[in-house]
């Protein structure tokens, strides 16, 4: 009996729909990929349940990092500026107002601003940067100083503070840190953290399966 | 789609001694392209990071001058954690109590036995046995229509205050961590103290450097 014949097919198929596929992808991820920020002073924030995003507009971010060092780092470079002509101003320091802005982190006792702000970006890291002199028992917490210059600059403008610190830095730093807040009222703040799942089985957990996602943060 | 029309020149006609070109395929062969697509897709995945940081608020007392003006909270509810070098956890529960018929001075953990979640669970499930009956704080929480338990107990638990000392050797990391103990169990009141110098000692004598 005869066969009937089956015609040979190709087994090559058209790559074309699935490259499409594969550039658009790519370039989806080129696009939201964020460059890395904050090179100069390497964090890493421990994990929290919070579920709340941490703002990136009118920010005012304290890092701690591992050697319990301060640095104040700020968004609005006008607001800088405002804070190096008011620097200035009270304590005749010489600062390059338009250089200071410039800077990443603010890192350095008020006698190191003027030297400091001058260097080069690639200088500006944690070998240079020697912190914002906090501990109170070798002289003056320089960030109560700080923060009251900020509370200044931004007088009543909408701003987030911040504060990210290392995992492995010391309590006295933070201490630190709050106290110079508390000093200026600065009551409210947030802490960076990485996200972490909530463990079953506790409070905050039922309060979430029991319908919308309720706000880990007391008021 | 990827092709061209590659039939010949046209004009010619056959067989008028013209060699006829042969007839070339212009398809690309486009897998190696599709490789390398997904291999520059895999290597953007794994560089960018996809969790943004989330923020934990904290809100931080006015400092008062004066020591009446300081709020109290009732011993049976009041429970404090210590925290030392190398994420040690201590407790006590009330006030402090060290002489010889014992102390009430207990090592805690971060996880694993006794660990602080446990302690805070324990300790809610005491203040709100001991809760006394109040016509007001029933009304709360009979009005109270929200997802939040936490809020609804509110006035059960509000005996309950959670004291946290951090010593100076204690870590940034354990400090959050007990913090967003408070916020997992949904404790509404707590506070971050300084440790007085006994505690200390005591810390660090249980860590067995003693000072």
């Amino acid at each position: 009996m005869a066969r009937p014949k089956i015609p040979r097919k190709s087994t090559a198929i058209d790559m074309t729909a699935m490259c499409d596929v594969a550039f658009l992808l790519l370039s989806f991820f080129i696009l939201t990929a964020k460059p890395k920020a904050n090179e100069a002073i390497t964090v890493t924030p421990p994990s929290s349940v919070a579920s709340k995003k941490a703002p990136e507009k009118d920010v005012v971010l304290v890092s701690i990092n591992s050697d319990g060092k301060v640095f104040i780092s700020m968004d609005d470079k006008s607001q800088m500026e405002y804070i190096a002509n008011s620097l200035n101003n009270t304590k005749n320091l010489g600062i390059d107002a338009k250089k200071f802005s410039q800077l990443e982190f603010i890192g350095v006792p008020f006698s190191g601003l003027a030297r400091v702000s001058l260097l080069p970006k690639e200088q500006q890291n944690d070998k240079v940067l020697t912190g914002i002199p906090i501990d109170t028992t070798k002289g003056a917490n320089e960030m109560v100083e700080w923060m009251k210059i900020i509370k200044e600059a931004y007088n009543g403008k909408k701003m987030y503070l911040l504060l990210k610190g290392d995992n492995v830095s010391k309590y006295p730093s933070f201490k630190g840190v709050i106290s110079a807040f508390k000093k200026n009222d600065f009551l409210k703040f947030q802490m960076v953290t990485s996200p972490e799942s909530v463990p079953n089985g506790t409070d905050l957990w039922r309060d979430n399966q029991r319908g919308q996602s309720a706000s880990v943060v007391k008021e | 789609m990827a092709e061209m029309d590659t039939s010949g020149g046209g004009g010619h006609k056959k067989g008028s001694g013209v060699k006829k070109a042969k007839k070339l395929s212009t398809r690309v062969d486009l897998t190696p392209m599709v490789d390398l697509g997904f291999l520059l897709i895999t290597f953007f995945i794994f560089t960018t990071t996809l969790s943004q940081p989330t923020g934990l608020k904290l809100n931080l007392p006015k400092d008062v001058d004066k020591p009446e003006d300081q709020t109290k909270s009732k011993e049976s509810g009041t429970i404090t954690f210590l925290l030392g070098k190398d994420n040690h956890v201590f407790y006590y529960e009330g006030q402090l109590k060290v002489d010889a018929s014992g102390n009430n001075f207990k090592s805690s953990s971060f996880n694993g036995e006794n660990s602080v979640r446990d302690l805070i669970i324990k300790k809610k499930k005491e203040v709100i046995a001991a809760h006394v009956h109040d016509s007001n704080c029933e009304k709360i929480r009979a009005d109270y229509k929200g997802p939040e338990s936490g809020r609804a107990n509110s006035c059960l638990d509000r005996d309950l205050v959670v004291v946290i000392k951090p010593n100076e050797e204690s870590t940034y990391k354990n400090v959050v961590d007990i913090l967003d103990e408070m916020a997992i169990n949904v404790v509404s009141r707590y506070a971050l103290v300084d440790i007085t110098d006994d505690e200390n000692k005591l810390i660090k004598i249980t860590e067995g450097q003693p000072k």
